[in-house]
């Protein structure tokens, strides 16, 4: 069975497609592959910018963003000729979460916030923090975009965290939210009163534990930050909400990038299944790293070649001919593997990039990945 | 019989290195007659039941997976904070009933997710309880124990479970017990071991999480280079079959034939040429190096116990006599 083939020149061409979001699991080459789709687009005459979470260093150096600035900047060296244009930038997800806070409260109620040292860890380290912060930004760079009109972005190209599970990126907002409106902290905060006051004593049972696992300096903090917080929430979960909605919207359009592994395919079908069932606009999949080769020899006859050469005047041909057999069987392999992806959900398209002989560094080879990428395989 | 020499070995390494894979054959290498070995997970993604091709570890069982062809056994755990939490609880409080009142009112949730730090030492101190097991012969003891533990971009903030607790509780059982947790994880008892592909990523990655680790004072013992490609042809003859030089000659074949084949193994040697480059850089790290060699069947339990054998004869796993 042979999977549809996934055009991804007619999505970048699309000027209905506005935000692009590539998902998938840790270490498939979703930075890579957001850059190089950031790089064609721009090329093809789209003002684009791409939002990486945690590029490698190299690769943030080609596209200039090597400090973490949290602003897009221009790539240099990308061709205008077409009229396009290509900015990028990198998520600092504590700064992001600090300025969404200044910019939505009073100066004096700002600091408060700032200094909460609950506030502080929660916007360093909570587990959510970094998905809901890509989310965030990606609301404020479509809304400058939307201000700036003929002159802003039409194009935004998003890496999603590398998540733990591919669904973090969709849960965080709602995992934020309702940690920050949940029943325990309304009650922490609430004295007890009408049909609450029934539950009280467990209630009371539950705080006090609490208070033993937290401290209670914690406590204190976090009813601290939430009175703070209260005015600036209900516009957090507005935001969340829209920006939930854009997602589901024509104008936005998710990839999955996997490779041509078991886990890393698992992980692409969870993807591809909640994106079905949430009803967001699944174009298709990108599979890296995929082996190939010109050579129509098959592992064994070159293993048995292998066995009768010299091994003294042919030393490199013995090792090119079990290197062959080798590279043939991670084909097969590669392929079954495929195949399987494809028996199960047979409408989802993809295109293949096969996997390259060094490590993307520079905008030439970002520009070749968007030839594998748009290549009919 | 020896005794393992470490009791506790934790396996990190970046998404995609094979880090759970190594932690399983590490757990069926250590898993030698006789002994009882328990394999833990803390980021609910299953990998090692999904590996082993069996149903998934819930409610804190620890069930075993698998016997080794060694004559011991594995066992798997997959450790949920919210479970871990509920426990604590009942352990240091004896909190039954507010246990369930904890958790109806979604305080275990929010005790978790306000607290990063928090949910971290309840994951390592469920291992440090397991451990623990073996140490003071409890009941369902076990002679060594791997923690699959989360990629080297958060492992030393992981094990760090004093830091994790700074902003919490100054006094008290979890601060007690972050304390013993992390006797534990500086004592001899402990190793961490990380994986790494010879990628430039990964390579980065491993050198970060060694420089990141130095000062929390736990041991990394080995670097393990994941999925290595052995060759027998020395650096020269890469460097000139990467340049292709002269075209390869298999004696029979058309000269399409022979071109294709110099076109494709060139690529093979550019790239076991940076293989080699990122091995030098590991070296330099000056810690012992395992190197498992790839499978181009890919993964399954018969290649689990491949690389387990790969990684007893690399690694010293027994204390001596």
């Amino acid at each position: 069975m042979t999977a549809p083939f996934f055009d991804v020149d007619s999505i970048l061409g699309d000027h209905e497609t506005k935000i692009i979001i590539c998902c998938g699991a840790g270490g498939v080459g979703k930075t890579t592959t957001s850059a190089a789709l950031a790089v064609r687009a721009a090329e093809a005459g789209r003002r684009v910018v791409v939002l990486t979470i945690d590029p490698a260093r190299r690769l943030a150096q080609s596209l200039g963003v090597g400090e973490l600035d949290n602003t897009p900047r221009p790539v240099a060296g990308v061709d205008t000729a077409a009229g396009g244009s290509l900015d990028a930038m990198m998520l600092d997800m504590k700064r992001t979460f600090d300025d969404v806070v200044i910019a939505h409260s009073t100066p004096d109620n700002a600091a408060a916030i700032l200094d909460n040292p609950f506030y502080q860890a929660l916007s360093s380290s909570f587990a959510g923090t970094q998905e809901y912060m890509a989310m965030e930004k990606l609301g404020q760079l479509h809304a400058q975009s939307e201000a700036a009109g003929e002159r802003g972005w039409d194009l935004i190209v998003v890496d999603t965290p590398p998540a733990r599970s591919a669904l973090d990126f969709l849960d965080a907002p709602e995992h934020l939210s309702s940690l920050l409106d949940g029943r325990f902290l309304r009650l922490l905060l609430a004295p007890a009163r009408g049909p609450l006051r029934l539950m009280s004593v467990g209630f009371n049972l539950a705080a006090s534990a609490m208070t033993k696992i937290l401290g209670g300096q914690i406590i204190i903090d976090v009813k601290t930050f939430v009175t703070a917080f209260e005015a600036l929430f209900g516009g957090f979960r507005q935001r969340a909400t829209q920006t939930l909605g854009l997602l589901s919207s024509r104008h936005t359009t998710f990839l999955v990038v996997a490779t041509a592994q078991r886990d890393a395919l698992r992980e692409a079908a969870y993807f591809v299944d909640r994106l079905t069932e949430e009803r967001m606009p699944l174009a298709g999949l990108v599979i890296n790293r995929v082996h190939a080769t010109k050579l129509s020899v098959s592992a064994a006859r070159a293993l048995a070649l292998a066995e009768d050469l010299d091994p003294v005047t042919t030393p490199v041909e013995i090792e090119a001919l079990r290197r062959h057999a080798a590279l043939k069987r991670v084909i097969e392999q590669e392929a079954l593997l495929l195949d399987r992806f494809t028996s199960t959900r047979p409408t989802v398209a993809r295109t293949l990039v096969s996997t390259l002989a060094s490590d993307v560094t520079d905008l030439d080879a970002l520009r070749h990945i968007g030839v594998l990428l748009a290549d009919k395989d | 019989m020896r005794s393992p020499r470490h009791t506790l070995h934790i396996v990190s390494g970046k998404g995609g290195t094979g880090k759970t894979t190594i932690a399983a054959a590490l757990a069926c290498a250590l898993a030698t007659s006789g002994r009882r070995v328990l394999v833990c997970e803390v980021e609910g993604r299953q990998g090692i039941t999904e590996l082993f091709g069996t149903s998934r570890l819930v409610d804190a069982e620890e069930r075993r997976l698998l016997r080794t062809p060694a004559g011991g056994a594995v066992f798997g755990l997959a450790i949920d904070p919210e479970d871990a939490l509920l426990e604590y609880l009942e352990t240091f409080y004896h909190l039954g009933l507010a246990g369930r009142a904890l958790d109806r009112f979604g305080a275990v949730d929010f005790a978790t997710s306000i607290a990063p730090g928090l949910r971290d030492v309840l994951l390592t101190g469920k291992v440090y309880e397991a451990v623990r097991r073996g140490i003071k012969q409890r009941p369902n003891s076990y002679d060594a124990v791997v923690l699959d533990a989360p990629p080297t971009g958060r492992i030393a903030q992981f094990l760090n479970v004093h830091t994790a607790l700074a902003g919490l509780a100054r006094v008290g059982p979890i601060r007690n017990q972050a304390d013993s947790i992390m006797r534990l994880l500086r004592s001899a008892t402990t190793v961490v071991h990380l994986v790494t592909l010879l990628e430039d990523m990964p390579v980065t990655e491993t050198e970060e999480a060694v420089a990141a680790l130095r000062p929390t004072q736990i041991k990394v013992a080995t670097v393990i280079e994941n999925m290595v490609v052995p060759t027998p042809l020395d650096d020269d003859q890469l460097r000139s079959a990467a340049s292709q030089e002269k075209p390869l000659g298999v004696p029979g074949w058309t000269e399409k034939l022979n071109a294709a084949l110099t076109l494709e193994f060139a690529d093979e040697a550019a790239r076991t040429l940076q293989q080699r480059e990122r091995h030098v850089r590991l070296t330099s790290l000056r810690l012992p190096i395992a190197q498992i060699a790839f499978d181009p069947a890919g993964i399954d339990e018969a290649a689990v116990f491949t690389i387990s054998d790969q990684l007893r004869d690399q690694i010293r796993l027994e204390a001596v006599a």
